[in-house]
Formats: C-alpha cells, structure tokens, sequence
C-alpha cells in the first residue's frame, strides 16, 4: 500500500517536470492567438531555444546565461514570425512551419559545426544545469504519513523552471484579465480594426504579444535542455509544440485549461514511462510504443475533435488590413 | 458659408482633397466646410466617395493631396489616436466593437488610463452615468455588447466617441441595421447632441434621411463634391437628380398584381442551426403566380436562412415545402440544383459569397449552376465562344456595362454585377425566383433598372418572393408582406395597408413578444 502510494506520488512528480515545457509553451501560445496570431512556431522556437540555452550554457558554465540566449533567440524568432505575418501580411501557418523548418535544420548544423558530436552539446555538468530545489525540512517532514511525503516526494525537489512555469500561469491570467495591455489583445485577437479605431496600434500589440510569447518559450526550451535534461539533442522537442498547441487550443484559450491539458498531457508521459516493462493484468506486457503514442494520439483527436466546439479568437490567423 | 464673419471658426474644412486607389480616383478636389454646432449630410450614392473621405477626416487614410482644417487650425490626421485627439468621433458603418466584450471594456478600449484595467474601468463607469444622464444614452455597462439589440450596440459607440472627449461626430450609413422606430430614437440622440453644441456629420445615401435631420447637406458623385446646400432650400428631388447625375423615377411603376395559381406552399418549416438555435419557427406562407411578397425584417431575423432553405442550400430540419408538385421535407432534402430544376432561381444575398466568382469573367459568371444545358455547350466541353455570344446578348438586353462578355467579373461596378446575376437567374424563365437583397450596393440608375425588371418578371406570370432590409424597396415593389422577427413571420400587410410604422413595430417584435419589447424599451430610457 504504501509502495502504491509513493509510486503514485512519483508519477504526480514525474507528470509536473514533463508537463513544464509544456505549460510554459501553452501561456506562450495563448498571448500570440490570443493577439489574432497563429503560433504553431512554438515547436521551431523551442527547439532552437533548446538549442541555444545548452550551447551557451557549454561555453560560458553558466545556466542562467544560457537561457537568457536562449530567450533572446525565441525573441527573435517570434519577431520574425511577425515581420511575416503582421508586418508583410503573409500567411501565418506557413511562417510558422518555416520558422519549425529552420529550427529543425539550424540546430543540427550549427551544432556539428561547434560541437562535431553529431548535432548534440557536450554534456552539461552540474553548475550549467538548473538543479532541484530541496525545500526545507523535507526530509525530517518526509516521515509524516500523506502531507508529509506528498512535500517530499511532489513539491520538494523541482529547478526553478518548473516553479516558474506554474507562475507563468498566473502572470498569464493576471495580464489578460486585470492590465490594459490584456484588454488590448484580447480585442486584437477577435477585433483589431477596433483597436485601430480606438487609435491603439495593431501591429505593436500583436508585436508585443509575440515577444512575450518568445520570452516563454524560450525558457520551455532552456528547461528542456539544461534543466529536464543535461545537453542538446537533436530533434529533442519531439513535437512537445504541437502538444502545447493542442492543449492551449483544448484548454480553450485560457490559462487554467491550458494548465489542466498540460497537466493531462504530462501526466499519460509520466504513466507511460512508469509502465515500461510492467506486468499488467489481462493484457500482460504493457505495450510501451502505445503507451508512449498516447498523448500525440490525443493531440490528434483533440485537435480534429474538439476544436469545433472550442471559440478561438474571431480574427485569428487573419493578417490585418484597413478596408477599402 | 458664414466663414469670415462667423466669430466661431468652422468645425472642419477640408479643401481640394484627392486621394486615389490604384486606378480609381475615389476623392477629386473634394472640399467641405461643417458650421459647428449643425449637423451636416453627406449624400451620394455606393462608391460615390462619401466613406473614402471620412475615412480620411478619422486618419485611415492619408489623402495624396488637399488640406485638412478642424477648428481653424491646419492638421494632418495620420490615423484615429490623431483623430481622437481633434475630437473627433466616429460612428462606423459596420461597429468598431468587440463582440464578446462587455459595454464597459469598450468603451474604454484605448482609454484605460492606467496599466491596471481597475482604475480606468472605474473612471468609465463613472462617465458613463454621466453621458447617460446629459444625454439619455442609457446602457447596462456590464452587458456584453454581442447580447445587445444592433440599435444599442450603436448607442455604444456613440458613447464610446464621446468618451474619448469628441466634439465632431461622424456618422457613416448609422440607419441602415435600424429598424424605423430604432432610427427615430437615434435621431432624438443626434437632436441632443446638436443641442449640446456637438457637431455632427452624417453620411448616408437615404433621402429622407438629409431632410428629416440635417441643416446642411453636401452632395457627392462619382469622387466629386456637386453641391453644398440648405436643407430647408432644397427638395429630395433634387437632391436625387444631383446624386445621379439626371433625373430619376423616385417611385416604382407599380400596377394591381392579378395572382394565380399557388406556386410554392411552406407548411411549418423549421430550422435548427448546429448550435441548436431555432432559426425558423414554423413559417408557414403561400406564394401566387404573378404576385410580388416581401419579406420584412431588421436583418438577421431568420431571412437569410429562409432563403437558404427555399433554395436548397440547406435542408429543412421540420416542416416542408412544396414547389409545384414536388415536396421538399427534412427527410427528403432538396439541393440548389433540383430546385432550379423545378422552376426555382435564386438571386442570392451576397453576391460575392453565393452570386459571381469574382475572378471569373462575365461570360462565366453567366452560367454559374446552369453549366448542365446544352445551349451554351455541347455537354462536357464548354465553348468560350458560344458563352460569350449568349452573354453578350443578355448584356445587351440588361443594360450591362461594359458590355465585355471577357471582362473579369470583379472589374464590374456593383450594380452590374447584380445584374448578371438577375440576367442570369431570369433568363431561365423560372415559376419561383427568390431574391435576396436585391439593391444592396447598387447605384440609383441600376436600382431604377433592376426594380423595372421585377415587376415585369411579375407580369409575366413568374411568383417573386423578396427580401429586402431596405422597407421603401418592399413597400414599393411588394403586393403582400410579411415581417419576420426572430425566425417567425409575426404579421402580414397588405400592400395598402403597409406603412412605416406599422412593419416598423411588427419588426420590433412589439405584438409578438411584448414583454421583451417592453424591457428593452426599459433600458433604452
């Protein structure tokens, strides 16, 4: 029983560290939709991010300064998504899978020129890693039955990304509901010419709201490779984007269901890797590649079956121009 | 113009205003002067140039040339922050509203006054009680605008302008989504406003309009400004004749109709949309040959969808049909093509959407759904020169121009790409036709042209079911009509009895529904 419960516990654990790039993509998607623009370039600024904080992090022995770079080339990337789609008008999707084509070449090449490992980064040692905080008391508290180890084994333990992802959900509530900026993009999202009427400018708020979302994601794609893991590989996102995209789009556009899908999302990760090699009654053998194929399954169906129902934001994916 | 010896500087004067798009020279040494404290008209017809220059005046565009003047002082308006800061106001054609916002976050949109959306909200709703009480503009704050009737989303926006402090109002075509009742109450408002000091400018296309509200009225044609005059010097016939340029039949040369036998039956059609929402309610309606029935209504009461129905484009989900003999129910759906087959064409809404294909040329555009007879080609070849002969033939006979059977369908003028369509739909000779919109966005001279074609069709024998948002076109073209209010017909008129203001309280829904009526005449107070 209590084996049970810890291996529950540890799966909770396990299911926020998978869910935090997720989360951290899912705000950065809603502040660029929520402007009217499509952003399924979350996966190419990831990757690059991911990319770029290992590199960085390699060369200068710092963390820290490696998601900064890496925040700083997200930026640059959602910019250029946006001197596309908002400034020159073009057509969003196809800026998007541009940008994830670019990442997906960009961070192979560059990284056999620098590193001649085969497109990944050296191993990162542990001051250019982000490490797990260990709460206070959480070992003497360890011992209290439930609370107790529900601190040590869920709460305890976690780099700082994940704590920042978690308050990225708030941040992302807090702007869209209480501050002015959050009332521009939401009304740029679903009605720009009257932003433009109002004698706001269109094109910064949507500039805007693609940095903030290049900010975000480029710290899922530093959590990635320097927290969650220890160096660059290549393709290390693994369509983690798409699944942040399905699940914002899921959650509705909203920071809370984005949370919840995230939190799904990692949770059946966390599950299917626990269940390696695990005996289960009836069907014996857990049949692992299923299990591993379940949350891009889900994204499939999620994004055929219940967009539908979902509101997206009335102008989404239209690039803005004053009528005739 | 008291100009020179007026202590008070003019509101605005524009001069020698040009601006051009691509080709089209849509302002031509456009010049305007505006006595503050009047409320001005600008009328002329669709394409006219009336939006390009308040476009210009609120700074969505910039004018290539000319000089801008707003309270003696020469400005340039690069785009609306400029504008607000002029005072001026604008009330836009299609609202500037964000749907899913609550009266109270639109109208400080841009006007927060702090980062935190807290104080600004407050500050709002204070203005708001204010504006409410001087001007009698009352609306629930915390409603969301997309819940709201049209002629109090319109309210919103005149709040909204005079929030942001606005001195000059323009109104761009403000009565064209109101209902008769919704437009005396706006024009109560605009009464207020002028008495208020607030200058206002409204365009619009409608005579009655300039005479019934305005001091002063400009005419523009064709990009051109014609004539600036008194409204109390000058009658809607000549301001008419000065729109288009010669003189106009204002009046329809309408004869008793002679109906016959039944041609189409509706028997409690009903439709429900995806969501769920009832869009017909048991309509239920007979049609006669050689009878002309308008459909009544503020647009977005059920009409669109009645024509879908009727047309094939989508299946009714209760109730039938019957067109001629064939029964048309929601087990056995019909489709467009069917239809035409019994005798059924259809002048759809929105040319655009459903008319023409804009890229294709006149000689294609006249075939659309007709492709399948063998007069214009020989089954599965099509032959251009057969299509353009056919077309050029019905080009002659509906006056279309240019008559350039190769011309791209997108390069007509709004009126004629209306009548290919009606060219096209007509010459089949149909029992049924159903027309949606007929005039909308159409010129004088085509609307005089194309309202000629519909009584003759009539005479002829054919049934013309109408919808029009435009009450003096069904009042002058129809023999019978009925009015819809959300989804159901709640009245029918006789052509005699017809008047404004009788389909004006049917299309309220006032009768019908009372009780809703009464509540929203509420808040409106």
């Amino acid at each position: 029983m209590a084996d049970l419960w810890l291996q529950f516990l540890l799966t909770i654990d396990a299911t926020l560290r998978v869910a935090t790039p997720l989360i951290l993509c899912a705000m950065a998607g809603i502040f660029s939709e929520k402007s009217g623009v499509i952003d399924i370039s979350l996966e190419g600024k990831m990757l690059m991010s991911a990319f770029v904080a290992a590199a960085v992090a390699t060369l200068t022995s710092s963390a820290l300064a490696g998601m900064f770079a890496a925040i700083g080339v997200a930026i640059m990337l959602g910019l250029l998504h946006g001197l596309a789609s908002i400034t020159l008008r073009g057509n969003q999707v196809i800026s998007g899978l541009a940008i994830n084509i670019l990442a997906s070449g960009l961070t192979v090449t560059v990284g056999i020129a620098m590193f001649q490992q085969g497109g990944q980064t050296p191993n990162l040692a542990r001051a250019e890693r982000f490490r797990p905080i260990e709460l206070p008391f959480a070992e003497q508290l360890g011992g209290i039955p439930i609370i107790g180890t529900i601190y040590r084994e869920v709460i305890s333990g976690h780099n700082i990304l994940v704590w920042i992802a978690l308050g990225a959900v708030l941040f992302t509530a807090f702007m869209l509901t209480r501050t002015r900026f959050g009332l521009r993009l939401r009304a740029v999202g679903e009605k720009p010419e009257a932003l433009d009427s109002a004698g706001v400018s269109v094109a910064r708020t949507r500039y805007l709201a693609l940095i903030i979302a290049g900010i975000l994601c480029g710290m899922a794609g530093a959590y990635l490779s320097t927290a969650h893991g220890s160096g660059f590989v290549r393709e290390m996102t693994a369509g983690k984007g798409y699944i942040a995209l399905a699940a914002m789009i899921f959650g509705k556009w909203q920071p809370r269901g984005a949370l919840l899908a995230c939190l799904l999302f990692g949770f059946l990760e966390a599950v299917a890797s626990r269940l390696q090699g695990v005996e289960l009654p009836l069907i014996g053998q857990a049949p692992v590649d299923l299990i591993l194929a379940l949350p891009y399954l889900l994204t499939v169906i999620l994004l055929a079956g219940f967009v539908g129902k979902a509101m997206p934001p009335r102008a989404i994916g239209e690039p803005y121009i004053k009528e005739r | 113009m008291a100009n020179g010896g007026s202590w008070s500087p003019l509101a605005i004067e524009l001069s020698d205003i040009n601006k051009s798009f691509g080709d089209v020279h849509a302002n031509r040494n456009v010049s305007l002067t505006v006595v503050p404290g009047h409320i001005h008209g600008i009328i002329g017809e669709n394409g006219a140039g009336k939006s390009t220059l308040v476009s210009i005046l609120y700074g969505f565009y910039g004018a290539d040339s000319g000089t801008i003047r707003i309270n003696g002082e020469t400005t340039t308006i690069r785009n609306s922050a400029d504008a607000i800061g002029k005072g001026i106001g604008m009330v836009h054609q299609h609202f500037m509203l964000v749907p899913n916002f609550t009266v109270l976050e639109n109208v400080m949109l841009g006007r927060e006054g702090s980062l935190s959306v807290e104080t600004g909200a407050r500050k709002a709703r204070e203005a708001l009680n204010k504006l409410s009480q001087d001007f009698g503009l009352a609306v629930d704050p915390d409603m969301i605008v997309e819940d709201l009737p049209v002629g109090l989303q319109q309210r919103v926006e005149i709040l909204k302008a005079l929030f942001r402090g606005a001195e000059i109002l323009i109104l761009d075509e403000p009565t064209g989504v109101l209902t008769p009742q919704e437009t005396e109450q706006l024009f109560d408002i605009l009464r207020a406003l002028r008495k208020q000091g607030v200058t206002i400018l409204l365009i619009t296309h409608k005579l009655k309009e300039i005479m019934a509200i305005t001091d002063d009225v400009s005419v523009m044609r064709g990009g051109e400004m014609v004539a600036h005059l008194q409204t109390a010097d000058t009658s809607p016939a000549e301001l008419a004749e000065l729109m288009v340029g010669r003189k106009v039949l204002l009046e329809v040369d309408h004869t008793p109709a002679r109906p016959g036998a039944p041609v189409l039956d509706v028997q409690d059609l009903c439709l429900t949309d995806a969501a769920g929402i009832d869009q017909l309610k048991q309509i239920s309606m007979t049609l006669r040959e050689g009878e002309i029935v308008g459909i009544a209504g503020v647009s977005g009461n059920g009409q669109s969808e009645l024509l879908d129905v009727l047309s094939g484009i989508m299946a009714p989900t209760g109730g039938h049909f019957t067109v001629g003999t064939n029964q048309i129910t929601a087990e056995r759906p019909s489709d467009p093509a069917e239809l035409r087959d019994f005798g059924v064409a259809h002048v759809p809404e929105d040319r655009h959407k459903c008319g023409i294909v804009l890229p294709f040329s006149a000689a294609e555009s006249m075939i659309l759904g007709y492709s399948g007879g063998d007069e214009e080609d020989g089954g599965w070849w099509l032959s251009p020169s057969k299509l353009e002969e056919s077309c050029a033939g019905r080009m002659r006979e509906f006056d279309i121009r240019p008559p350039i059977p190769k011309l791209q369908s997108a390069n007509f003028s709004g009126g004629n790409q209306q009548k290919i369509v009606l060219a096209r739909e007509i010459s089949t000779q149909p029992k049924l036709l159903l027309v949606g919109q007929p005039t909308r966005g159409v010129d004088i001279g085509a609307i005089e042209f194309i309202h000629k074609q519909l009584i003759a069709l009539r005479n002829e024998g054919c049934a013309i079911l109408l919808v029009s948002v435009e009450l003096d076109e069904i009042m002058s073209l129809s023999d019978r009509i009925l009015v819809m209010n959300n989804g159901q017909i709640v009245g029918e008129l006789a052509r005699e009895d017809a008047d404004e203001r009788a389909l004006g309280l049917m299309m309220a829904g006032i009768g019908a529904e009372e009780k809703d009526a009464g509540s929203a005449k509420g808040a409106a107070s």
